[in-house]
């Protein structure tokens, strides 16, 4: 339908009238421009945001034990409650449907040193699951494993961050040699990558948690305990929430609603708070892009309304001689979508253009990074533009074809 | 070729309705050059239209080389304006950002036939009018007696039935007239049918029949 024919016919009445031309395209081009911006800075802020989430499966739940705050049964405020192997037992039990659990234990940071290196890092007794409860990457070596937790090995995984200040100089294969954590060996058994924004989480030991509670303080307490919902449905997710809740403010005779007493951080509702919030912002962005869009398409028809009253004698010529309605429509509207199209288009690469200068000099916050326009994106306004350009060609496409040739051909 | 009976044609205009055409019979034969005249306002402009497909009639019958013309579809009608007439325009009608061959071979163009083909065939014709050497220049290049030469190159590119020409030499000198009126005739000896609608009386004078209308109703046809 595109001949060499029509775009000459659109060259020759473009280049009759550029400044016309370029002002319309310029509205249609102004219209996607800040379409691209809006949102790319919409994802800018959703990737500023994401990035916070990092470090921790966003489908994790953690329950930590604190001080009760709410009076219950008799009982008064400030009772310390303490979780012990036997509430991990019983979440594991009772939770319905749950994918991954570990408890932990917070040692703090203790003094690790191996050779004549010293440092002090954060120690994190674990189970097995919190490797991917936490997102961890394993660069080298293993994670904690069940036989670990099974015969009390003393092994340790260390991130990388541990490995840099501890192996220094020609001694850096770090696997199978031995710390010494607070006066006890262990065996360095993998290293770990935390993507987590947060410095200190690159700076952790991990060791079999069953091993530090015998260790370390031969109790059977723990401070922590996580679990992910896997790919259980929302409603499936909350109930395994409140059975989890349910359970422990029984065992520990807590009011169930006393969120100081049984502290649980549900990452998924955060997650979906956001992504509601951020659905939200893009339904914004596109309306006001559209908006925009809408007045350059308004502009668009114009022009072309005034062309088509301009071309009235031809238009009437070319029926005289044998166009049929549907071509004359075709003529107009080609015109106004290649207007469009070719506006639009610079409108999009000048726009992605700034998107891509803003996010290589601006430095990345913790709210705002990476501002991006992806395919997706292009893809939605090119549809957009070809649209846009076929209704704004329509109503004066009708026109032209409606015109009389007796009327047009008149010779006064 | 040609066959009317009784066409009525009105027009409204606000309140009123004009009566144009009151009953016109007409029959013209393949191959014949009529001319029409008649004093403006008379109703010949509006009886080259009806002939020609522009324009719709109200009362009557009109068959065209054995197609009965009768509340067609616009695209239809463009076909059969495409198919079977041609058309030469007083002020000529040409399209102004368009080169001699472009316009000539515009027709085609409606015959979906490929660029190259069509523009050769344009060629062909302006040769047989005499301004192939004018082929790439745009219309305001061109002498009045040039520009209706393309015109007729154009109307006949499709080889029509039959040719509508109104007032064909009213905006040209007489001499280049009489240059144009013998090329008419050469495409009439053709065999195309011609109607010419003048108010120059030595041009009707060199067509075979003058039929001339008053006030909507054919008064006189004179054979020449």
């Amino acid at each position: 339908m595109f001949e060499l024919d029509q775009w000459q016919e659109i060259y020759s009445t473009v280049k009759k009238n550029k400044l016309r031309t370029f002002l319309t395209g310029f509205s249609v081009a102004w219209g996607i421009f800040m379409l691209i911006i809006l949102l790319g800075s919409g994802k800018g802020l959703e990737n500023g945001i994401q990035w916070n989430f990092k470090g921790g499966a966003t489908n994790g739940v953690w329950i930590s034990s604190g001080v009760t705050n709410l009076q219950y049964k008799g009982m008064k405020i400030g009772r310390q409650i303490r979780f012990t192997n036997e509430d991990y037992n019983l979440l594991k039990k009772t939770v319905p449907g749950y994918d991954l659990m570990s408890a932990r234990l917070f040692m703090g940071n203790n003094l690790t040193s191996y050779k004549n290196n010293y440092g002090n890092f954060f120690l994190s007794p674990c189970h097995p699951d919190y490797g991917i409860i936490k997102e961890l990457t394993m660069v080298q070596g293993r994670f904690v494993n069940n036989i670990d937790i099974h015969d009390f090995r003393k092994v340790a995984v260390i991130g990388e961050k541990v490995k840099a200040a501890l192996f220094k100089g020609t001694d850096t294969a770090a696997i199978g040699k031995y710390l010494n954590i607070n006066g006890v060996l262990f065996q360095v058994v993998g290293i770990f990558r935390d993507f987590s924004r947060s410095d200190n989480e690159q700076q952790r030991i991990y060791i079999p948690i069953s091993t530090a509670q015998r260790v370390f303080n031969g109790n059977n307490v723990i401070n922590q305990i996580s679990f992910t919902t896997g790919s259980a449905s929302q409603e499936q997710a909350d109930k395994m929430v409140n059975v989890a809740r349910t359970v422990l403010s029984t065992k520990h005779v807590v009011d169930p609603k006393d969120d100081r007493a049984i502290e649980i951080w549900n990452k998924s509702e955060d997650v979906r708070r956001f992504a509601a919030l951020f659905s939200g912002i893009r339904l914004f962005i596109w309306i006001i892009g559209i908006g925009t869009i809408i007045a350059g398409v308004v502009g668009v028809s114009n022009i072309m309304m005034i062309a088509v009253k301009e071309r009235t004698k031809e238009i009437g010529i070319r029926k005289a001689l044998g166009a049929t309605p549907v071509s004359i429509v075709m003529l107009i509207v080609q015109e106004s979508i290649v207007i469009t199209a070719f506006a639009g288009y610079i409108g999009l690469v000048m726009g992605i253009g700034v998107l891509e200068l803003i996010s290589r000099n601006l430095p990345p916050s913790e709210f705002f990074r990476n501002p991006e326009a992806n395919l997706g994106i292009a893809f939605g306004a090119t549809v957009l533009l070809i649209v846009a350009g076929t209704v704004a060609g329509l109503i004066p496409g009708m026109k032209a074809a409606g015109i009389k040739p007796i009327e047009a051909l008149r010779d006064e | 070729m040609i066959s009317i009976r009784n066409i009525h044609k009105s027009y409204l205009n606000g309140q009123n309705s004009l009566h144009v055409l009151k009953g016109i019979d007409l029959d013209v034969a393949a191959g014949d050059m009529i001319s029409v005249m008649g004093a403006s306002g008379s109703g010949k402009s509006t009886l080259l239209n009806i002939l020609g497909i522009l324009d719709t009639y109200d009362q009557g019958e009109y068959i065209l080389g054995g197609v009965k013309i009768k509340r067609l579809n616009e695209r239809k009608a463009a076909q059969l304006r495409n198919r079977m007439l041609g058309f030469v325009f007083q002020s000529f009608n040409l399209i102004s950002f368009k080169n001699a061959m472009e316009n000539v071979a515009m027709p085609l163009y409606y015959q979906h036939v490929k660029r190259k083909k069509r523009n050769l065939i344009a060629l062909e014709y302006l040769d047989k009018m005499g301004i192939r050497e004018w082929a790439h220049h745009l219309p305001n290049e061109l002498s009045g007696g040039q520009k209706q030469r393309v015109a007729i190159a154009r109307a006949l590119i499709t080889q029509p039935k039959v040719i509508l020409a109104d007032e064909p030499t009213g905006a040209l000198d007489s001499v280049t007239s009489l240059e144009v009126m013998d090329q008419l005739h050469e495409i009439n000896k053709s065999g195309i049918t011609m109607i010419i609608v003048t108010h120059e009386h030595d041009i009707a004078a060199r067509t075979r029949k003058t039929i001339r209308i008053t006030d909507g109703l054919i008064t006189d046809i004179v054979e020449n």
